[in-house]
């Protein structure tokens, strides 16, 4: 299914966030997400089922001002 | 000093980590600031390389109080979702509220602003929102459940200093309970002693520090200038007056003419 990562077009195997994130490598990464503009809790990524075109968001620390 | 939703800082300064020739550059500038409050941000991460780990790991090593902030935002819905999402991944309730109004003077949208505020506020979050002198404006954050203000001295990364000297004299004297903070638009440790003078709780900067020849030495002199600035408030200075007063005593004046 094709999906959009942080604005970029991937191709993905993965059904659910959870499993989207370990398949880009995001790993244990302190990471917060985000689904077609709407922000997904870490703990409701496992049930968050990804369809064909999702836009998601993986969110870092970053520097800021 | 006035808390921070019931945290008392160790002092004003709180200081932007962005813009640092280097990583080591940064933590360099945060020891020799002594500041108590770093802001942080939150931007798109690669699951390449995970340039926000290493990042994140270095900041919580300063052993500052964090403040993520919502840079960046235009919408209160991106505003809204963004503090939800720092919220997480910062562990904090604390947020520097931004919603942007204007591209050339990164003015805030107060109108977005108040209704975030209020969204925010209402889920548990502590909102310190970055806006204007508007005395008007505060009130509706204040009634929004903010309880500290950060109005801006100039817009964001100008180095101007403080531009309405009188706005902000009024704000503090409107709202002497409420936790100020300017942020954003200093260049120089004077402007940062003038706003603790003014009775300002806290000044927060980061392109002044991170953009001078040497940001550590930078850091420093601003926390140098916070602290006497902070001192002259508590020391009550003298009115200004438009005539000279002659400060040497007149009497027992020798009659030498």
């Amino acid at each position: 299914m094709k999906l959009q990562l942080n604005g970029e077009a991937v191709e993905s195997a993965a059904t659910t966030l959870d499993a989207f994130l370990t398949e880009q490598g995001y790993g244990e990464a302190k990471v917060a997400t985000a689904v077609n503009g709407s922000f997904v809790p870490a703990m409701m990524r496992a049930g968050q089922a990804l369809s064909d075109g999702d836009a998601i968001e993986v969110l870092a620390p970053m520097q800021g001002g | 000093m006035r808390d921070f939703y019931g945290t008392t800082l160790a002092n004003g300064f709180m200081l932007g980590t962005a813009q640092y020739p280097s990583p080591a550059i940064l933590a360099e500038a945060f020891k020799r600031s002594g500041a108590s409050v770093a802001t942080v941000s939150l931007r798109r991460e690669s699951g390449q390389d995970r340039a926000g780990q290493d990042f994140w790991a270095m900041i919580k090593g300063l052993g500052v109080h964090i403040l993520p902030n919502t840079a960046g935002c235009h919408s209160v819905k991106e505003a809204v979702t963004t503090a939800h999402m720092a919220r997480e991944v910062f562990d904090t309730k604390w947020i520097k509220l931004e919603v942007i109004g204007e591209e050339d003077t990164l003015q805030p949208d107060v109108f977005g602003l108040t209704e975030a505020a209020r969204i925010l506020t209402e889920d548990g979050f502590q909102v310190f929102p970055y806006t204007t002198e508007d005395l008007v404006v505060a009130d509706k954050l204040l009634n929004a459940g903010c309880e500290v203000l950060m109005p801006w001295g100039a817009p964001i990364g100008s180095g101007l200093g403080l531009n309405n000297l009188f706005g902000l004299r009024a704000m503090r004297a409107h709202f002497p309970d409420v936790p100020l903070v300017i942020d954003a638009g200093l260049g120089l440790p004077s402007q940062a002693a003038q706003a603790m003078e003014l009775g300002y709780d806290a000044v927060l900067l980061n392109t002044a520090v991170a953009k001078a020849g040497d940001p550590a030495l930078m850091a420093e002199a601003f926390a140098t200038a916070i602290a006497a600035g902070k001192q002259a408030a508590e020391a009550d200075p003298m009115e200004p007056r438009d005539m000279a007063a002659p400060s040497t005593p007149v009497i027992g004046k020798a009659f030498l003419s």
